[in-house]
């Protein structure tokens, strides 16, 4: 094959294309040859078709996602915005803390562990390429029925696939979440997120800059794998007509990683880099362009060069190609050899590919020859954007109609207490350890708080015990109900989790996992709650710091619930003052935080009961959650709390159970006067938590909760070994360890 | 004065760093070895930490033990150099012989990472002085390559000699032969285990217990004492 130089390409205009293999639109194809004036050669058609494919260039999602800047809150703590790898927020006393989630939904479905493991490692690389070293990784799941045979084979892959990675890079996990529902049969959704800490002086940002500064690609040699897998993967349905896609899922090797960690460290300490971008989704086609689009300048590279491990590689695979562990950094020419020094140290090749130059134009060379001669912009950042139609589906009002508060409710003690151990012991409620158990949450010796807390925390200074707290939470079933609202709800869940343990919530990262844009229902899902999420976000004064959106979930016309996740990042300004869930003190008294009203739309109970979602999910009320989290983060500063839990799914009970099973204390209840036990114990009102507050700080607890008018009910007392409610029903802990810690073992074990 | 403990970082290595910290917790200094480099830095002590040292593809540890530091870490441990292998670190002192027996993938076949109870059964070790024959302390333990394996009769020297210098208590979490979970050569001064102490030195921090203190504590004593 002769190879498809520029020269060439302006010479056979008439030459056909494949640009619709490549995932391209007609139009779009259209579009590249104008910018170009020319038809592009078969290198510019793979730099661009990766780089237009929905998952690089947003082009469905960006004219929604613009709300998060333009709605973007006051808040003096953001210091690097949406754009970047990854967000970076001031955490105070010079330090700065990144942190981001992104999706591998559709690799890891394929192939479950190769697509969680790379999960894990990309989303570390961009937190690293901001100059940061990360410090934590947490991981929100979903997959399909618990007792689908299919989850048998996506769970425990995806499961190894992110303690097999993570492990080997010596990042505690933290937290996460792990979700059952049906509609994530074909569809796992695997989220992964990271955190990083860095001083102020140490953010690095993606550009290339300066005129002949070098351009390194160090890492792992680049090999076949994950070619095409950003737009055949990422921005496709699945089909079962088609051949399998295997070969597009990219391979991790966490040892390389690990390597690449520490050496990256090594030369952002010596000051080595002036930019730097991570090959991700896209490979060397997006960081070449990025860097180039970014920086002042164009930028040289001479292809050839990169290191191999298939040497029969063409340019246009090399462009597109995925391989993991790869790093670019622009770094000034006489820094070179220093940077070069430090890379042999740590066994990682390095190499220099091109450079910076004082032109306009990205020009890519093999062998001499020019294959590449694009304007960077229009590949990086000027890719199509789509104002794609949405409308409120037509089911949607019977929906809402379907009130999950007139199902059938428990008519005596009895059928309560079976309910709850029924509920307890459902997937989603039960306890999740035989998976979080497979991943290692002391590494590095920082780990305050790991799952099942509310939210995870790291000390990140060990003179001062400043720490941050991070916490992930979606509910798809409350935004299937109202997108906007399940929108609001999920980071009132991640805001309240944060507040729980004692942190103060800062910032916002989010994951948009939704179906088809195509599909006119699905992109309304996606603009109400984009739309939800930012009025939220300016509302409590938490800015979105960067994120992802992970479209086309969805298998033939059937899509995934709208599953917005989101991420709370939080401080605190001293670790010993954290507040975990445990009731580990016989004698305390235990407060709820808020007030419960009739909700029980997209409830656990009404899934795990009755099989059943409809109606409206709890009212979102921002001012209250604002309240409860001042309340939280006072009880926890001041010592007035010595446990907090938020309540979400599963409501009250839920809860109790959690903080009685971990502190290996029961709890005597009292329903308060007037109100329906079944309400007390299994509504899922937002706005809510309970505390176990020390009899010597009771007075001021309640006063400082009556002074700034929040609810504060007490509900009973920490004692025994059992949760008994009076008049009700007694359930001895020891059942319901068994209840709650059975299932998952059973299920997937 | 204090002791100085050497602390080596293999390519994979993970928990050096908190190791060098549980160092200094106990009041020694933390002196970090780097693989390629055979010099010790005259360092009293070595502690060979947990992680997966160059990836650990061939077999845990199997590479590091032909790593330019280990040729001085084995020779110097036969003349009496307290070393302490944890985990990795433990695998790679079985990969060297400095230790009988070796390690498999856990019966489980999972990684698994709990708080584990442990009995000390031998408290005269260079490394555990500072505990007491049959104390039970409890510290994170986190490995997919952890189950102790050895022949009957290397099993049976171990016991007879008290070398089974610690048991699993509760839950034998991955399957080792006689609930072993960490072993000592005949003369004391080499130890390995697959719990990791480094993670449990501080309140708060990890499960928030400092029952692994004392392995840092009892070599300190002992090095100053000397």
């Amino acid at each position: 094959m002769t190879l498809d130089t520029v020269k060439h390409a302006a010479e056979t205009p008439e030459a056909e294309q494949p640009w619709a293999e490549l995932g391209l639109k007609q139009d779009e194809y259209a579009r590249i040859r104008e910018i170009l004036d020319r038809r592009p050669t078969g290198a510019e058609l793979a730099m661009y078709s990766v780089m237009w494919s929905e998952h690089c260039s947003y082009k469905s999602s960006k004219v929604h996602l613009k709300q998060f800047g333009e709605k973007v809150p006051e808040n003096d703590a953001m210091l690097v915005g949406i754009g970047e790898n990854a967000g970076v927020v001031d955490v105070g006393q010079g330090y700065a803390v990144t942190f981001k989630v992104e999706s591998h939904n559709h690799p890891s479905y394929i192939e479950p562990y190769q697509g969680a493991a790379t999960g894990v490692g990309g989303i570390v690389r961009d937190i690293l390429a901001m100059g940061a070293r990360p410090v934590a990784v947490v991981d929100p799941l979903r997959f399909g029925a618990a007792d689908h045979p299919d989850t048998k084979r996506v769970l425990p892959g995806v499961v190894a696939g992110i303690g097999g990675y993570g492990n080997c890079l010596g990042l505690p996990n933290i937290g996460g979440e792990v979700v059952f529902d049906a509609c994530y049969q074909g569809n796992p959704l695997v989220n992964a997120g990271c955190i990083g800490v860095m001083k102020h002086e140490d953010i690095h940002l993606a550009k290339a800059s300066g005129a002949g500064n070098k351009v390194i690609l160090y890492g792992a040699r680049t090999g076949g794998d994950g070619i095409g897998g950003v737009s055949v993967l990422a921005s496709e349905t699945f089909d079962a007509t088609k051949p399998t896609k295997r070969p597009a899922v990219q391979v991790g090797d966490p040892f390389q990683e690990k390597l690449l960690i520490e050496c990256t460290l090594e030369v952002f300490k010596e000051q080595l880099v002036a930019g730097i971008q991570d090959l991700g989704g896209a490979g060397l086609s997006c960081a070449t362009s990025e860097l180039a689009s970014a920086g002042s300048g164009g930028m040289r590279v001479e292809l050839d060069t990169v290191p191999l491990r298939d040497s029969s590689l063409s340019p246009e695979e090399i462009l597109m190609s995925e391989s993991q562990e790869r790093m670019c950094a622009i770094v000034e020419p006489d820094k070179v050899d220093r940077f070069l020094e430090i890379c042999e140290k740590w066994d990682v090749i390095a190499t220099v590919i091109g450079e910076v130059t004082d032109g306009t134009r990205l020009e890519i060379f093999w062998h001499g020859e020019q294959i590449v001669d694009v304007p960077p912009r229009s590949v990086a950042h000027e890719g199509p954007t789509y104002h794609r139609p949405y409308a409120r589906p037509d089911w949607q009002d019977a929906l809402q109609a379907d009130d999950a508060n007139q199902l059938a409710r428990p008519t005596t003690p009895e059928e309560l207490r079976a309910q709850i151990l029924q509920v307890v012991a459902s997937p989603n409620q039960a306890s999740k350890a035989w998976i979080t158990d497979q991943y290692d949450r002391f590494v590095q010796g920082n780990t305050v708080l790991a799952q099942p807390e509310d939210s995870g925390m790291v000390r990140i200074d060990e003179e001062t015990n400043l720490g941050v707290a991070l916490a992930t939470d979606g509910n798809g079933r409350f935004a299937k109900l109202d997108p906007y609202a399940g929108a609001q709800l999920a980071l009132a869940e991640a805001y309240r989790n944060v507040a729980a343990t004692g942190a103060k919530p800062l910032a916002v990262s989010d994951c948009l996992n939704f179906g088809s844009p195509e599909d006119p229902a699905v992109m309304w899902q996606f603009a109400e709650a984009t739309r939800g999420l930012a009025d939220a976000c300016q509302t409590l004064g938490t800015p979105v710091t960067g994120g992802n959106v992970s479209l086309y979930n969805q298998t033939g016309e059937v899509a995934i619930h709208p599953t917005p996740v989101v991420a709370v990042l939080g401080v605190i300004d001293d670790v010993n003052r954290r507040t975990p869930v445990a009731f580990a003190q016989e004698g305390q008294l235990i407060y709820l935080l808020g007030d419960t009203a009739e909700e029980l739309g997209g409830s656990a109970w009404s899934q795990v009961v009755h099989e059943h979602l409809g109606g409206l999910p709890p009212k979102v009320d921002l001012e209250r959650e604002r309240l409860l989290a001042e309340i939280l983060i006072s009880a926890s500063r001041d010592g007035m709390a010595d446990a907090a839990h938020d309540l979400s799914d599963g409501g009250l009970i839920q809860a109790l159970v959690e903080s009685c099973l971990r502190g290996g204390n029961g709890a005597r209840l009292v329903v308060p006067e007037g109100v329906d036990p079944f309400v007390f114990l299994f509504s899922e009102s937002a706005g809510r938590a309970v505390v176990s507050v020390p009899r010597s700080e009771e007075l001021r607890f309640t006063d400082m909760c009556g002074a700034r008018g929040l609810p504060a009910t007490r509900i009973g007392v920490v004692d025994g070994d059992a949760i008994d409610v009076q008049g009700q029903f007694s359930i001895a802990l020891d059942e319901l360890r068994t209840a709650h810690e059975a299932t998952i073992p059973g299920l997937i074990g | 004065m204090t002791a100085r403990v050497g602390v080596v970082t293999f390519p994979g290595t993970l928990d050096d760093r908190d190791t060098q910290r549980a160092v200094r917790v106990a009041g020694a200094e933390a002196v970090p070895l780097w693989h390629r480099d055979k010099d010790l830095k005259q360092v009293d002590a070595v502690v060979l930490p947990g992680g997966f040292s160059y990836g650990d593809y061939l077999r845990a540890g199997a590479i590091s033990r032909f790593s330019p530091v280990m040729e001085s870490v084995i020779a110097q441990a036969k003349d009496g150099l307290p070393v302490l292998g944890i985990c990795n670190g433990f695998q790679v002192l079985t990969e060297t012989h400095l230790l009988p027996g070796a390690m498999l993938r856990n019966e489980s076949l999972h990684f698994v990472c709990r708080e584990q109870k442990l009995r000390v059964e031998n408290a005269d070790t260079a490394w555990t002085t500072d505990y007491t024959a049959g104390q039970e302390i409890s510290v994170p333990l986190k490995n997919i390559d952890g189950r102790y394996v050895a022949d009957a009769r290397t099993l049976d020297m171990l016991e007879a000699e008290g070398r089974v210098a610690f048991r699993y208590l509760d839950v034998n979490p991955n399957g080792s032969l006689r609930d072993i979970a960490g072993i000592t050569n005949e003369a004391g001064n080499v130890v390995g285990l697959m719990p990791h102490p480094e993670h449990a030195v501080e309140p708060l921090i990890g499960t928030g217990r400092t029952d692994g203190l004392g392995f840092f504590t009892s070599i300190l004593k002992k090095l100053v004492n000397a």
